[in-house]
């Protein structure tokens, strides 16, 4: 329990809870945003450097921009600010998701880890990850890179506005 | 308690905090919203489980955490790209009112 | 004696850490790293203004600021202390926090990735394992930065300014990002001090520079091009557009706000400089082995202001482009061109060293880049457009 640990977890969960609970739809992306930042300097302080500036370059570099694109997209007349459900469903929901943190948290306390925790600080160098990627992985990384290419070609032709088609 | 379980105990918090933004939000955009932050708990749990188990050299967790932020930059293209094609339709992205079969 | 001069100010800072008492060094150390990267480069910002302001008067047959001072080189300080005193406009209804943030969150953004660039041998704030990515990951920061700014203040010319910005910069983005690889890629390394030390050899005379291969020249050009188009400099300069959207995104914003912004864009024009000085100009490299002698900072600034240079020139030169021929250039030619780049890098790696090796990949980037662009000029967007109702 480091300061620095204490200080980003404080970020992380400020950015996140501000993403559940605020009324404008934009507001909601930038906190989303801001917990993203505290995520990815948390995965800088467990050492997984090229982890954390991926996350960096993914969450902040695209898919934010992505959600504020179709926000600006989809906006209702009444502006951008959005309501949450009704009384009960919003209880509901909180007291389920109320009732997964208590059972995450029990089986935390509660579990024993098997083995000594290791000290020492695992170094995880941008060489290693490369080949790690390139020889262990390497089936994965292609899946990834079919997958996304589908999404993308998918995304486009999903969002493309149809010439021809009744409105 | 060790620094493992701060870090679980974090990502369990995020995790419920996606949850329940997921339920309880009607905006579509925000359900995706609530979704990534579930995933991204998820990864947090994976890089603290490589950071502190028993075999660091294997950088398994940072793998699945580099796969996983891949998979979920597809997830969040294709699904706002479904939203707004769904906004196109229906003029909305207020789930409640997106509850036809047949467009 | 070279050597000392050369490594004056590691010298300096070892020398000033040696007064610091034990448990104060790691942040002393950390200040002192810190400390010059703000000196230095709000002041190159200072000169670049008056550069751009001189050197684009001459080119439009005109003097430029020449009030301020001798020669009107005080202009830029006087041009602060009027930002400064300037009243802070803030739009009604604008929303307030994140209007305040944007202009702060796009400097620190414009700062922080100077912390990877190495000015000088042994002289860079943080020697990251990642440092490219590291670059690209903040740069991206900007563009958020850039949306809130548009958004935030409540106005469609700046909302649309903010919408033009990012379609624009995530289209260059990726070209940059591509570009840069093959120089990655060559190196083997990300970390951008380790690139510039495979760069810091010599073949008789000439250097190992990367600009000097096919693939080299190709991708510090993209690079390049792209690099215009991220920092909004003509020919790219639409989202400032001021014929049409009056000043794009930071239109709302007055006074010292405004300046920051005006800050943020030259501090980010001179990072990705930097970045293709270390990429492809080799870092603080001397260019020819004979002038060795010269400090290793003094070539990385005299590089980076010759890149402002060429910045200015393009500026002076080239009209605006449409937004159809930015998007068609950057989808169309950037992206393709820079993948193909990648793949030429890779086959020079396997082919034999020597003359074929030279002519096979230069004769297929060029006959690649011939290819798209007769495909670009054959498409419609690039033809002479004819207006229906002026004759």
């Amino acid at each position: 329990m480091t300061l620095s640990f204490l200080l980003l977890a404080a970020i992380a969960i400020l950015g996140a809870a501000a993403a559940m609970n605020l009324k404008s739809a934009v507001h909601c992306v930038l906190a989303l945003t801001l917990g993203m930042v505290g995520l990815a300097a948390l995965y800088l302080q467990l050492g997984a450097q090229f982890v954390g500036l991926t996350q960096l370059l993914v969450y902040v570099g695209a898919v934010a921009i992505l959600a504020v694109f179709a926000i600006m997209l989809t906006r209702s007349r009444t502006g951008e600010t959005v309501a949450h459900g009704s009384a009960s469903s919003r209880i509901s929901g909180a007291l389920t998701a109320l009732l997964v943190f208590a059972v995450l948290a029990w089986a935390i306390f509660t579990g024993v880890s098997p083995q000594p925790l290791s000290g020492a600080q695992p170094e995880a160098s941008v060489r290693e990850v490369g080949v790690a990627l390139m020889q262990r992985f390497v089936l994965p990384l292609e899946i990834i890179g079919v997958l996304l290419t589908a999404a993308l070609v998918g995304a486009g032709v999903l969002a493309i506005e149809e010439k021809g088609g009744d409105r | 308690m060790s620094p493992l379980s701060g870090y679980l105990l974090l990502s369990a918090l995020l995790f419920s905090l996606g949850l329940s933004g997921a339920l309880t939000r009607r905006n579509a955009i925000l359900v995706l919203i609530g979704i990534e932050l579930m995933l991204n708990a998820a990864n947090l749990n994976f890089i603290a489980f490589w950071r502190y188990g028993p075999h660091p050299e294997m950088l398994t967790g940072v793998m699945f955490v580099i796969f996983s932020i891949g998979i979920a930059a597809a997830e969040a293209a294709v699904g706002l790209s479904i939203i707004v094609a769904a906004y196109r339709h229906f003029r909305t992205t207020d789930l409640d009112k997106i509850n036809f079969l047949k467009g | 004696m070279p050597e000392m001069v050369d490594q004056i100010f590691v010298l300096l800072k070892h020398w000033i850490m040696g007064y610091v008492p034990g448990s104060l060094q790691p942040l002393c150390s950390a200040i002192l790293s810190v400390l010059p990267i703000l000196v230095v480069f709000p002041l190159l910002f200072a000169i670049t203004t008056v550069l751009e302001r001189k050197g684009l008067g001459r080119m439009q047959n005109r003097y430029g600021p020449n009030r301020a001072g001798p020669w009107g080189i005080l202009q830029p300080a006087a041009d602060g202390i009027k930002s400064l005193t300037k009243e802070d406009i803030v739009p009604r209804s604008a929303d307030q926090l994140v209007h305040l943030l944007a202009p702060v969150l796009i400097v620190i953004a414009s700062f922080l990735v100077y912390s990877v660039v190495p000015v000088g041998r042994n002289m860079v704030v943080a020697d990251l394992n990642a440092g490219v990515l590291f670059f690209f990951a903040i740069g991206s920061m900007v563009e958020l930065a850039v949306f809130m700014a548009g958004w935030s203040s409540r106005s469609k010319y700046s909302l649309l300014g903010a919408m033009r910005a990012i379609a624009q910069m995530i289209s260059y983005e990726m070209p940059m990002v591509l570009s840069g690889v093959v120089a990655i890629m060559a190196a083997g390394s990300l970390s951008t001090v380790t690139i510039v030390n495979m760069q810091a050899g010599y073949t008789g005379i000439w250097p190992h520079w990367y600009l000097f291969t096919p693939w080299g020249i190709t991708g510090y050009i993209l690079f390049m091009i792209a690099a215009t188009a991220e920092s909004n400099r003509c020919p790219f300069d639409l989202p400032e557009g001021e014929s049409e959207i009056i000043a794009g995104y930071f239109i709302e914003y007055s006074g010292f706000k405004f300046a920051l912004f005006f800050v943020a864009e030259y501090l980010g024009m001179m990072a990705t400089s930097a970045m293709a000085i270390t990429l492809f100009l080799g870092g603080w490299a001397a260019p020819f082995s004979f002038l060795t002698w010269i400090p290793s900072w003094f070539w990385f600034f005299a590089k980076l202001i010759f890149m402002l240079m060429i910045f200015i020139w393009i500026r002076g030169t080239l009209p605006r482009l449409r937004m159809d021929q930015l998007m068609n250039f950057g989808w169309k030619f950037m992206l393709p061109l820079s993948l193909i780049n990648i793949v030429c890098a890779g086959l020079w790696h396997y082919l034999p060293a020597g003359f074929t090796r030279w002519s096979v990949i230069s004769l297929l980037l060029l006959l690649s880049c011939f290819l798209l662009s007769r495909s670009l000029r054959r498409s419609k967007w690039f033809q002479e457009r004819t207006y229906r109702f002026a004759s």
